[in-house]
C-alpha cells in the first residue's frame, strides 16, 4: 500500500477557452492535511471538483491508489465532499440528511442508527438529529454537511471553503474542532481556502495556487518563512517587496544601499525581489540604520504598533512593540537573516528593471 | 401619514374589487336559485335549474370535456414543462435568455394568433376534434409550467444536487429524491395555473375544436344567440364554489407550511 492515496497527473482544464488549470500536478499522502491556497477565481474549487468527478479534466489523469478513476462518476468515488454552503437537503431531518449515503449502500438500520449518534457526537451536535436545517445557523448546518461526509468513510473528504460564510469567532471555532475531527477519523483532508491565516492554522502542507498553477508548497512554516516569489510572499501575511540587486553572494543592494544578507548563489549584479517581513524591520536612530525615511503614520493594533516609513519612494511597512514619532526621519535595520532575496519572474519585468 | 394613505389606497381597492368582480358574482349566484326565468324579480328559492342542469346532457358532455382537457392538458405540460424548466435553466446565460424568450412569447402572443395559426397548421396533420384542442391546450400550458417551476429552480442550490451524486445517488435517483420535492410547490402551482388555463380558454379553443365537441365557454357561446339559460347560472355557481374550494385549500396548505417555518425559526433564536 503506497503513501500516496491521490495524484493528479498533468491536468488541464479550460471554461470559455481560458485555461483554468495548465499541466496541475498534485500528490496527496494517506492521512494529511492538504490545503490549497490562493486568490478567488485561481482555480482551487475547479481542481476540487476534478477530484470530486463533478468537472472533467480537457487532458491529463486522477489516479486514486494508482487507478485511473478520471472518468468516474461522483458517486463512484471513494470521496466526499463538504461544499461551502447550502446543500443540505431541506425537506430532510439532520439525522435523514447524515443517512442520506448509507441507505444508498444499503446499510442496515442499527448500522445507519449508530453512525448517525457517532456522527453528531463527533461533530458536537448530539440531540439534533430530528431538526430541520433550515432552523439551524450556518455553523450548524456546516458541521451536519461534514458528519453526512463522514459517515460514508471517504478516504479522501474534500473541503471547499466549507467556513467561509462563517464570521469570524465561529469560524476560529470551527477550525480547532476540524483539527479535532481530522485527528479523530484519520483521513486525506483536502481543504479550499484564500484565508491565509486559516491555512498557516491548519495545515500539514499547504500548496499556493495562482493563475491554476502552484506557486510554491510546503509546512506553514517554511511558505511564511521563506517564500519563493513574490506572489506567495505578497499573498502570505504582509510584506514589504521591493527591487533589489544582488551585488554578490551576501550582499544585497535597496535604495542604494549595501545591506548583508544570507543568501548565496544568484550571481552578481542580478536583479531580484527583497522580501522583508514588517516584524523583521527595527526603527532606530537615522544614524545607524541601514535604510532613512520619514515616518508617515503609525497605528496602534492592539499587540503592536503598525508604522509606516517612507523612505526613496517607497512605503515600508513596520511592526513593533514601541511607536516611532509621525514626520521624524529615522533609521530602518534588519537581520541578514531575516532578509529573504527571490529570483525575479522570468518576465518582461526584468527589461524594465535593467533599463532603469 | 404614509400609513394613513396606504390603508385609504387598500380600502378603496377592496371595495372596486368588491363592486366590479364579486358583487356581479353574488347576483349570478342569487339569480340560480331564483324561481323565475326573468332577471330582475324574485320569483322564490328553487334548485330547479339545478336538477336541469344535471339533467342537460350536452352542458354534462360539455363540462366533462371542459374538465377531461384541463386535467389532461396540465398533466402532460408539467410532464413536458418541468423537464424542459430543468433544460433552461442548465443552459449558458445567452441560451437561458433564448429560450425563456420563446417560452414568453406565446404567453404575450394574442390568442386569436395562436389560435389560428394552429388551426392552419393542425388541418394538415390531423381532424380537428379532442385530440388538436388538448394538444392547442397543452402548447399554450407549457410556458405557464415552465415560469412557475424556473423560480424554484434558480433559488434552488446546484450544491445540493451535486452533494446527492457525491453521496452516492445516480442521476435518477437524485432527480426523484432531492429535485423533485423541492421543485414539488412550484410543480402543483404550475399545475393549476395549467388547469385555469386551459379552463378559461375560448378563444384557441374556438379555432381548433373542430364541429363535434365543445367546452364550456363554446357551448355557451354556441348559445347566446339563444339566450343564456339559467341552467347556466347554476352551472357557473358550481364553478365558481369549486375553484373557491381549490384556493382555499391551497392557501391553507402553503400557509400552514410558512407558519410551520416562521416557528422553527423562532424557535431557533
Ligand atoms: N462551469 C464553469 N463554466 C465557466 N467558467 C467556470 C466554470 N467553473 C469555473 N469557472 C471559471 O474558472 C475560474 C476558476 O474558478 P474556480 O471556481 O476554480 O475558482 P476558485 O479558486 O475556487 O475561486 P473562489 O475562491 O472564488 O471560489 C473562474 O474564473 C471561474 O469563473
Ligand atoms: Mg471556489
Amino acid at each position: 500500500m503506497s503513501d500516496v492515496i491521490l495524484q493528479l497527473d498533468s491536468i488541464s482544464k479550460k471554461f470559455d477557452g481560458k485555461d483554468i488549470l495548465k499541466d496541475f500536478n498534485l500528490e496527496l499522502h494517506r492521512n494529511e492535511f492538504v490545503t490549497l491556497l490562493g486568490p478567488s477565481g485561481c482555480g482551487k474549487s475547479t481542481t476540487l471538483r476534478i477530484i470530486g468527478g463533478f468537472v472533467k479534466p480537457d487532458s491529463g489523469r486522477v489516479l486514486f491508489d494508482g487507478t485511473d478513476i478520471t472518468n468516474l462518476p461522483p458517486e463512484k468515488r471513494n470521496v466526499n465532499t463538504v461544499f461551502q454552503k447550502y446543500s443540505l437537503f431541506p425537506h430532510m431531518t439532520v439525522a435523514e440528511n447524515i443517512a442520506f449515503g448509507l441507505k444508498l449502500k444499503k446499510k442496515s438500520s442499527k448500522y445507519i442508527a449508530d453512525k448517525i449518534d457517532y456522527a453528531l457526537k463527533l461533530v458536537n451536535m448530539e440531540g439534533y438529529g430530528g431538526r430541520n436545517p433550515e432552523s439551524l445557523s450556518g455553523g450548524q448546518q456546516q458541521r451536519v454537511a461534514i458528519a453526512r461526509a463522514i459517515v460514508n468513510e471517504p478516504e479522501i473528504l474534500l473541503l471547499d471553503e466549507p467556513l467561509g460564510a462563517l464570521d469570524l469567532k465561529l469560524r476560529h471555532d470551527m477550525q480547532r474542532e476540524l483539527i479535532k475531527i481530522k485527528k479523530e477519523v484519520g483521513i486525506t483532508f483536502l481543504y479550499v481556502t484564500h484565508d491565509q491565516e486559516e491555512a498557516l492554522m491548519m495545515s500539514d502542507r499547504i500548496l499556493v495556487m495562482n493563475k491554476g498553477i502552484i506557486q510554491q508548497e510546503g509546512s506553514s512554516k517554511s511558505i511564511y518563512d521563506e517564500p519563493q516569489n513574490a506572489f506567495v510572499a505578497d499573498f502570505i501575511g504582509e510584506s514589504n517587496i521591493i527591487d533589489g540587486i544582488m551585488v554578490k553572494d551576501l550582499l544585497v543592494k535597496i535604495q542604494g544601499v549595501d545591506i548583508p544578507c544570507v543568501d548565496t548563489g544568484f550571481g552578481t549584479n542580478t536583479p531580484v525581489d527583497v522580501v522583508i517581513r514588517p516584524e523583521d524591520l527595527e526603527v532606530v536612530s537615522k544614524e545607524e540604520g541601514f535604510l532613512k525615511g520619514t515616518v508617515t503614520s503609525v497605528i496602534f493594533k492592539g499587540a503592536y504598533y503598525e508604522i509606516k516609513v517612507l523612505s526613496d519612494g517607497y512605503e515600508w511597512m513596520i511592526q513593533s512593540v514601541n511607536p516611532a514619532p509621525v514626520g521624524e526621519v529615522v533609521g530602518l535595520t534588519v537581520l541578514p537573516d531575516n532578509i529573504q532575496i527571490m529570483h525575479k519572474p522570468a518576465s518582461d519585468d526584468e527589461e524594465v528593471v535593467r533599463d532603469e | 401619514m404614509v400609513r394613513k394613505l396606504k390603508k385609504a389606497l387598500s380600502g378603496i381597492y377592496v371595495t372596486l374589487i368588491g363592486i366590479l368582480l364579486y358583487a356581479p358574482i353574488l347576483v349570478l349566484i342569487i339569480l340560480s336559485f331564483n324561481d323565475s326565468r326573468s332577471r330582475v324579480t324574485w320569483g322564490g328559492f328553487t334548485l330547479d335549474w339545478y336538477a336541469r342542469l344535471f339533467a342537460n346532457s350536452q352542458i354534462m358532455d360539455a363540462l366533462w370535456t371542459t374538465v377531461l382537457l384541463a386535467l389532461g392538458s396540465a398533466v402532460i405540460s408539467v410532464l413536458i414543462g418541468v423537464p424542459g424548466a430543468i433544460g433552461i435553466h442548465a443552459m449558458s446565460r445567452r441560451g437561458y435568455r433564448a429560450f425563456m424568450l420563446l417560452t414568453n412569447i406565446p404567453m404575450l402572443n394574442a390568442d386569436i394568433v395562436t389560435g389560428i395559426a394552429l388551426m392552419l397548421w393542425f388541418v394538415h396533420f390531423l381532424p380537428l376534434g379532442f385530440g388538436s384542442v388538448l394538444l392547442a391546450h397543452i402548447t399554450f400550458n407549457i410556458p405557464y409550467v415552465i415560469l412557475s417551476v424556473m423560480p424554484r429552480l434558480q433559488t434552488m442550490n446546484i450544491s445540493v444536487y451535486e452533494a446527492t451524486r457525491d453521496l452516492g445517488a445516480g442521476p435518477v435517483y437524485s432527480f426523484f429524491k432531492v429535485l423533485l420535492p423541492q421543485m414539488a410547490g412550484g410543480i402543483l402551482s404550475g399545475f393549476f395555473m395549467a388547469f385555469t388555463m386551459s379552463m378559461d380558454d375560448f378563444v384557441i379553443t374556438y379555432f381548433t375544436k373542430g364541429a363535434g365537441i365543445n367546452t364550456l365557454s363554446t357551448m355557451i357561446y354556441g348559445q347566446i344567440r339563444k339566450g343564456i339559460k339559467p341552467e347556466l347560472y347554476a352551472l357557473s355557481t358550481l364553478i365558481f364554489i369549486i375553484v373557491l374550494i381549490i384556493l382555499t385549500v391551497f392557501q391553507f396548505v402553503s400557509g400552514r407550511r410558512e407558519r410551520n417555518k416562521t416557528y422553527k425559526e423562532r424557535y431557533n433564536e
